[in-house]
């Protein structure tokens, strides 16, 4: 199983303290972090996409392309990638970009966002969430395993004779979550694919997280891809941890109660029995978080919200070190002991793995299309084409 | 939502949403569920009665509005609502309208869940120049929701408790009763089938793709 962090981005006050970090803080603060969790070992960092202040994470690509160059062995990830409001064509092409540039390492979670201004903002209907998820995400499969596209849609304009570049890596597009809290159709969409499924349930009781992944793997093995335990399933999860339980209670309380989604509401002792949020030792999140796998089966990936709430940087990254050395270590060895068979997957795919897989079955796609491929489809500039004569002008220059 | 009438067990839900205790809301609304039932009983019905007081899940039921998910108790009280074969919705009237906890309650409601279910609707106050409250008020909150609110709806004023049954001016045990045969009529015919299964009920994903 993997074990990362995921960040929302938000920019909060800290109530201790009553400072506010701006934008480029918050930034470079959320690069640090990922750096930080990529040297303590965890296997994830997924950035957020918002739209709107307090949140800063606009452009994941950049952050993740940079941190690509400065990060080792941590996949980079997203939590979530708008499908609905952002182009699927240039999707395609930055997270092409971004694989080419990782070399693999990274991943994408596709969701719908939740902010109501965002869609119009961005020229879309929130109405329309689920046909924009549907349709969009279905013209980006075709753009990264088609090398050249014609494609007509509701939402956006025609295309004839287009070719996304860079194409994928290897002929192999990257692994795709999806992420739905409350939509089944999103459930049924991962399913139909044969992509992962993310119920990011840090805000919901167990047992309708436990609902959608029984649905989801139940529509996964219905399309063929495997067995419902082997469906590719990942949860959320939020902790705030100190060796001694209740320093962990004391010095979080403020957070919560000021905190932008449930601040001000329910209780800390509430919340923490309705949720995932869990509080207290690292023993007690390894006791907590080990129960996840009984409830919708062994799964591969669990991310974690530390950084959020106003909680300082400082605080932050000792957050990252007791997960990673007091907690991932145990609890890695007790929910892989409860994987119910060897050929349910230990982790999601690799882009080795995915690259084998390709392979042997055919699959893998170009890795260029240019100038030789088809003349006919316009998808070379004419100044380019024939390729010969140019190549025998360089040589009688040489 | 409905299907047809066999005798047998019917649930009325009722919601109380007076603020003291004791409270003249929750006696009217007692009334009106004591005159429903009596009205089921004679039509071969047994009843089950689900009380659900707003004052005791008044907590829970802010901290859904700001978490959007319902816990405890009100989780409880939401699934008796829903499911139940009649309702029977009592408010104080406060400042020219029904509380802001009632409204409050109905926010946190599946807004589809109340669609075709038999309802009857009270409300007290100090004088009976508030009664019309039920009437540019409750009435068009259940409207919205799609809820068969039955004609008869009961204001109860605080004179109503101390006027004689044969007062043409009050009446209210009069009043009671023919809103209890209303409501127990539509109960009669209907039953609640229950919450569609939001599972059953997605479109695979083959009529996704073909348009929606």
């Amino acid at each position: 199983m993997q074990f990362g962090i995921f960040s929302v981005s938000d920019v909060t006050t800290d109530p201790t303290t009553g400072r506010t970090p701006d934008d480029t803080e918050r930034v470079r603060n959320m690069l640090t972090i990922a750096r930080h969790a990529d040297e303590a070992g965890l296997d994830v960092f997924a950035t957020g996409e918002h739209h709107n202040p307090p949140f800063v994470a606009s452009s994941p690509t950049t952050m993740l392309g940079y941190l690509a160059g400065v990060t080792k062995h941590i996949t980079l990830s997203t939590a979530t990638t708008l499908i609905t409001t952002n182009d699927p064509v240039r999707l395609a092409e930055e997270y092409a970009m971004l694989q080419v540039i990782s070399d693999g390492r990274m991943d994408l979670m596709m969701g719908r966002g939740n902010t109501g201004p965002v869609y119009p903002w961005f020229g879309q209907d929130i109405r329309q969430g689920i046909p924009l998820a549907v349709e969009n995400y279905a013209l980006l499969r075709r753009l990264w395993t088609e090398d050249v596209v014609d494609w007509e849609g509701k939402f956006r304009t025609p295309l004839q004779g287009f070719t996304s570049t860079p194409r994928p890596l290897d002929g192999v597009p990257p692994f795709v979550w999806h992420g739905s809290i409350r939509s089944p159709e999103i459930a049924e969409q991962a399913a139909f694919y044969g992509d992962g499924f993310l119920h990011n349930n840090i805000f919901w009781p167990m047992h309708h997280t436990r609902q959608m992944v029984r649905f989801y793997r139940q529509r996964f093995e219905h399309y063929g891809h495997g067995r419902a335990d082997q469906a590719i399933v990942g949860l959320g999860g939020q902790v705030f941890m100190r060796k001694r339980s209740q320093d962990a209670w004391n010095e979080f309380r403020p957070y919560f109660d000021e905190a932008p989604v449930y601040g001000h509401g329910p209780s800390m002792e509430d919340f923490t029995r309705e949720t995932p949020l869990t509080v207290g030792s690292p023993q007690q999140v390894i006791d907590r978080y080990a129960s996840f796998v009984d409830e919708v089966g062994y799964y591969q990936r669990q991310l974690f919200l530390l950084d959020h709430a106003g909680l300082p940087l400082k605080t932050v990254l000792e957050q990252i070190d007791l997960l990673a050395e007091d907690v991932v270590p145990e609890l890695r060895k007790i929910v892989e002991a409860k994987r119910p068979a060897d050929d349910v997957p230990l982790n999601p795919p690799t882009h080795a793995e995915r690259v084998a897989a390709a392979r042997a079955a055919g699959e893998a796609g170009a890795t260029h299309v240019g100038d030789t491929s088809d003349p006919y489809t316009g998808t070379v500039a004419e100044g380019t084409r024939p390729a010969a004569p140019a190549t025998a002008q360089q040589e009688a220059r040489a | 939502m409905t299907i047809p009438n066999t005798p047998g067990e019917r649930t009325l839900a009722v919601v109380s949403a007076g603020l003291s205790q004791p409270s003249s809301t929750r006696l009217l609304a007692d009334r009106l569920a004591d005159a429903t039932v009596r009205e089921l009983e004679d039509l071969g019905h047994t009843v089950r009665v689900e009380t659900v007081e707003l004052r005791d899940v008044a907590h829970a039921v802010v901290d859904a509005m700001l978490t959007r998910f319902p816990t405890g108790d009100l989780a409880r009280a939401l699934e008796h609502v829903t499911g139940a074969d009649g309702l029977i919705a009592v408010s104080p009237v406060f400042t020219t309208s029904y509380s802001g906890l009632f409204k409050s309650f109905w926010d946190v409601v599946d807004p589809d869940s109340l669609t075709g279910m038999p309802v009857l609707l009270g409300a007290t106050g100090g004088t009976a120049r508030h009664s019309l409250a039920l009437e540019y008020a409750m009435r068009p909150l259940f409207t919205y929701l799609r809820a068969d609110v039955v004609p008869t709806s009961v204001f109860a004023a605080t004179d109503d408790w101390a006027a004689s049954a044969d007062d043409p001016a009050a009446g209210l045990p009069r009043r009671i009763g023919r809103a209890g045969r209303e409501l127990a009529q539509r109960v009669d015919r209907s039953r609640n089938a229950g919450p569609v299964d939001p599972f059953a009920a997605t479109p695979s994903f083959t009529e996704l793709l073909g348009g929606s």
